[in-house]
């Protein structure tokens, strides 16, 4: 039986991750991602949890165990933010085209310089190239349901690809939620044992990461492109699969009253929650705003995105990372939704804000303003992005 | 062919380019990129075994005879049985074709 507790997101996580068994964890602290491991740590010291715990030295090791780990056959978890990321991207990649089915818990946060341990989705976009799963949280709640599916997703031999949850460091990570939480025999019976689809076997050896010549590298690449391509219906599977089994709906892209929108807000992560209450305040003075808010951002869902926000006539597109193109093109998330706009041969009024960046809070009223500027500016008029909450 | 190049589709690879087959290396033509090519002079040769312990590729293997016959397969062409050879048998010649 689920029980609903009132638990600060990051134990819940690691509560989560327990309950999926695993049998690896090997993780570096870093602020604001150090409750997840430290509960976890906790888990396997107290005899919680049977459960290999390697208290690695940084976060590029982090990641080679993991590689190690889950090519044995192990199911394995990880835990990081910002400049760890940062750190252990060059494994990252690796991983990913082996097809390693680890489980990472991404607790999000800007990167230096300045030094910021607050919060935004610089490292969700560092890690945009890397081959992987990328789910998204808006709330606790999901984040635990999401560490879930994503095990079931990394470990489906169809998909058998690295999985990202992402959840917004602090105002998600440090946060008391009330949460439901399921017991072990429910996980049990919606996430069954790993079996990987090759492992290190000294019985019968194989060999896991050789060198690609130029004669193999692009069918190795092509490979793996495939597979993250099919992995997005195996997403929208498991996502039909929790509901029957916990009751909780989970869209690749959710949207919020956007059926009569002409202005259409497209956000990523908590932000999402805030503007959901923005968009309650402005529908009462008439104003037609919706939502559509990325729960996945790789594989990207162009289709279902383009079906959700394909008839608004103006779309306030946010970035929460800063990003250094030179100006004249827009911030990354803004320009998926522009290519897979261009692409169906749609081009509605665009704003794109750089928001909430380094900690920065955003507030209802700068949705408000956001959707203001969108809907009285001329098309043309508006730049590639603006900064949003930035002193003059 | 396959097996001499290495060459596959993109939908015949093992999940993440695994190799599954232990020492499927040996069947790779490595020595297919060769600009000289080392031929032994057998009236020479004192079968002392320097060009087998010193190739780096297994191109030798000794023969009834005791002289250490080539394999082309897997040589590159890089010299160093002939640089190593004591008594000068082997020449490095330009591969013609």
């Amino acid at each position: 039986m689920s029980r609903r507790v009132g638990i600060e997101v990051s134990l819940a996580v690691a509560e989560a991750v327990g309950l999926c068994d695993v049998d690896v964890i090997a993780a570096y602290p870093i602020t604001p991602q150090t409750h997840i491991v430290e509960h976890l740590s906790e888990l396997v010291a107290e005899g919680h949890l049977d459960a290999e715990f390697i208290p690695v030295e940084s976060e590029h090791s982090a990641m080679s165990a993991c590689v190690g780990s889950s090519a044995a056959g192990a199911r394995t978890f990880t835990s990081t933010s910002s400049q760890g990321y940062a750190l252990m991207s060059e494994i990252c990649y690796i991983a990913s085209t082996l097809r390693l089915p680890i489980v990472m818990a991404v607790a999000n946060r800007a990167i230096s310089a300045p030094i910021s341990i607050w919060n935004d989705h610089a490292d969700l976009m560092y890690a945009r190239d890397a081959g992987w799963i990328q789910l998204v949280s808006e709330n606790g709640q999901e984040a635990v349901d999401l560490t879930f599916m994503a095990f079931r997703i990394a470990e489906d031999k169809r998909v058998s690809l690295p999985v990202q949850v992402n959840l917004d460091g602090f105002i998600m990570s440090h946060v008391i939620e009330p949460i439901f939480l399921p017991d072990a025999q429910e996980v049990k019976q919606f996430l069954p044992p790993f079996e990987p689809l090759l492992r290190l076997d000294p019985e019968k050896p194989i060999t896991i990461g050789p060198v690609g010549m130029p004669d193999v590298y692009t069918e190795a690449r092509k490979a793996h492109d495939e597979i993250l391509k099919a992995s997005k219906p195996i997403i929208g599977e498991v996502f039909d699969e929790f509901e029957k089994q916990f009751g909780r709906r989970y869209k690749i892209i959710e949207t919020y009253k956007i059926e009569d929108a002409e202005t259409v807000i497209v956000a990523m992560g908590s932000l999402s929650q805030t503007a959901a209450t923005a968009i309650d305040a402005m529908r009462q003075r008439g104003v037609k705003v919706g939502m559509a808010s990325i729960r996945l951002f790789r594989p990207f869902p162009a289709a279902e995105l383009v079906e959700a926000i394909g008839k608004a006539k103006n779309l306030v597109l946010l970035d929460r990372a800063t990003v250094f193109a030179g100006g004249e093109i827009s911030g990354p998330v803004a320009l998926e939704v522009k290519s897979a706009l261009f692409d169906r041969g749609l081009s509605p009024k665009t704003a794109n804000f750089l928001v909430g960046i380094g900690g920065r809070d955003v507030t209802g009223q700068n949705f408000e303003e956001m959707v203001e500027r969108v809907v009285t500016a001329q098309k043309g008029d508006l730049p590639p992005y603006e900064f949003i909450n930035v002193r003059e | 062919m396959a097996k001499e190049s290495g060459i596959k589709s993109w939908k015949e690879l093992n999940p993440g380019t695994a190799i599954t087959e232990p020492g499927s290396a040996a069947a790779l033509k490595t020595g297919d990129w060769r600009s000289m090519r080392p031929e032994t002079d057998r009236d020479r040769c004192i079968k002392c075994g320097q060009c087998y312990i010193m190739c780096p590729d297994m191109v030798y293997t000794k023969d009834a005879e005791g002289y250490y016959a080539q394999n082309h397969y897997w040589c590159k062409g890089c010299g160093i049985c002939a640089r190593e050879c004591p008594v000068g048998a082997i020449m490095m010649n330009e591969e013609v074709d």
